[in-house]
């Protein structure tokens, strides 16, 4: 294990995302490059994301921590294609976005599940939208909720399960089409914390299973270090990338990794940001 | 032994939950009866229990007979307030522009008392079915447009997003999340329309009809005959029971995951 001198944190934004810029393939991963966003209201043009450069590698574990409102969810819309950015321009898979492309798994803070379907139905949602052949992706679907330990509850409705089995459903909802990419949008928040540990650890199993490349946002300092390849942390409003930290913690990561001087030294270094800026609330 | 055995089986027949309306409504006759006994409340100003009922039985062939008309005119106003209704709701709650031009308006239609209006539709569709008709559907009409347009409105933009996402179309967003998401709130608008659409049914009757329950009451006003009015009163409530205990039934049909419905799910383990 490398010793916690070692990462220096201390660097200017800018010359970090040279260092943890891996040499990355164009055409892999997620790509934005001068991706800023304003919406128009009627007092006037409000700022939400500063333009914004950064890659995220094929199979990467990219956690995004910051204040309230700086803009985190408009990035995860703009990278699904939900929203258009207003100017610069996001490249999933090496293709420009510019509208729904169905490449991503989206988890949001509710599980929302649709609660007049079963489970099993609620799972199968995307490949309704997508018109993708029921038959093929139903063993699929079984097999995800197997994997989340969810076997013997196909057939329940959502408000029959408890909140952490919800959130590990829509979880198989986002994986059910095979998408390369996974969009968390503070998944676990809604969690007590204890159930909000054990979702960590099975997340970040369920990465490793299937190999996808995740995108989380998460308040949570801790969690973020602990789950993250990298973690972006942001500016408030308006958005902007404030550093990128490489999280050298070997995986597989047990809960124990919480304790490891890296891991506490990094948590130290990200709080800083915010109590230098203002209150992280 | 035995008697006990029967004591247990009346007081569950008396608390089931079927019986304890009508146990209410008997209380209601009672206090009604022995308020007439004991004010003096002479008979041409109400008249007691016990006439009615015998106005009931003797006439009630007549009165069955005269239900029909009204009925119909009821249904027919009713559907035709689901069948608008749901859709302007959809396109006030699709569209900010329709709403802003619709929604005002509809608003204000409200406010002009159907009652006072509805001897135009005499005057424009004479004396047969369709003035109840259009009176009834008035009435329901407005009920199932706010409560469908709040149904439509109340869903989470997030589970929209999150369908659209997955390249859903519109229409398959809607038909998937947005329409059944709002059938509550459209049955509970339903369930106030087809007790509305009663009332102008009745109205339409009062105005210009020469059949129905509204007749009967305009008739019996007319002659001092109470008992027939009051009878004709209860037959009118009866419409509107089945009526609302039909569409509940239907609703439990359709929507059986609403948390309303949820003591009726049996689940096993």
């Amino acid at each position: 294990m490398k010793p916690a001198t070692k990462i220096n944190v201390d660097q200017p934004a800018a010359h970090l995302r040279l260092v943890s810029g891996r040499a990355a393939g164009e055409t892999s991963g997620i790509k934005l490059s001068g991706v800023s966003k304003t919406y128009r209201s009627r007092d006037g043009d409000v700022p939400s994301l500063r333009p914004l450069d950064f890659h995220i590698n094929q199979g990467e574990f990219f956690v995004v921590v910051g204040p309230s409102g700086c803009g985190k969810s408009t990035l995860l819309k703009m990278i699904s294609g939900l929203l258009p950015p207003t100017s610069g321009e996001v490249l999933v898979e090496g293709e420009p976005v510019t509208k729904p492309h169905g490449n991503v798994g989206i988890v949001f803070q509710n599980a929302l599940l649709l609660p007049w379907r079963n489970i099993l139905s609620n799972v199968m949602l995307p490949i309704d939208m997508k018109k993708l052949p029921r038959e093929k992706y139903l063993a699929r679907a079984k097999e995800l909720l197997k994997l989340v330990g969810l076997e013997g509850f196909e057939k329940k409705l959502p408000w029959q399960l408890s909140g952490g089995m919800q959130q590990r459903a829509s979880i198989c909802r986002a994986l059910v089409h095979d998408p390369k990419i996974m969009l968390m949008d503070e998944p676990f928040g809604a969690l007590d914390a204890m159930t909000r540990e054990r979702m960590n650890v099975e997340l970040m199993r369920i990465q490793r299973e299937t190999g996808k490349t995740v995108l989380l946002i998460t308040h949570s300092i801790p969690e973020a270090v602990f789950l993250a390849d990298r973690v972006l942390v942001m500016t408030e409003r308006p958005g902007a990338i404030a550093a990128i930290y490489d999280v050298p913690l070997p995986r597989p990561r047990s809960l124990d990794a919480m304790s490891d001087p890296v891991f506490t030294e990094l948590v130290q270094r990200i709080r800083k940001h915010f109590f230098t800026q203002g209150s992280l609330d | 032994m035995a008697e006990s055995k029967e004591a247990g089986g009346l007081s569950r027949l008396l608390n089931a939950a079927w019986v304890r309306p009508f146990l209410f409504l008997m209380f209601i006759v009672v206090a009604w009866d022995l308020a007439i006994r004991l004010f003096h409340i002479p008979a041409y100003q109400i008249p007691s229990p016990g006439d009615v009922l015998a106005v009931l039985q003797t006439d009630w062939p007549e009165l069955l007979r005269q239900s029909w008309p009204t009925t119909y005119a009821t249904i027919c106003g009713f559907l035709l307030s689901a069948l608008f209704g749901i859709p302007v709701a959809m396109l006030i709650a699709g569209s900010k522009t329709v709403e802003s031009y619709v929604y005002p308006l509809l608003v204000f239609s409200q406010s002009v008392p159907k009652i006072a209006i509805a001897p135009l539709f005499v005057v424009w569709f004479g004396f047969g079915i369709i003035p109840k008709v259009i009176s009834a559907f008035l009435l329901g009409f407005f009920p199932v447009v706010v409560s469908a347009v709040q149904g439509f409105k109340s869903v989470d933009p997030d589970m929209v997003d999150l369908a659209r996402a997955m390249q859903g179309s519109r229409f398959q967003v809607f038909r998937a999340v947005n329409l059944p998401h709002a059938m509550p709130a459209i049955f509970s608008g339903l369930k106030v329309s087809v007790t509305l659409a009663v009332v102008g049914a009745v109205v339409g009757e009062f105005v210009g009809s020469n059949s129905g329950i509204g007749y009967v009451m305009q008739r019996s006003i007319g002659t001092f005959d109470l008992p027939t009015m009051f009878a004709a009163l209860v037959i009118l409530a009866l419409l509107g029971v089945i009526l609302f205990w039909v569409v509940d039934r239907i609703e439990r049909l359709v929507i059986p995951w609403h948390v309303s419905q949820r003591e009726d799910i049996i689940f096993a383990s």
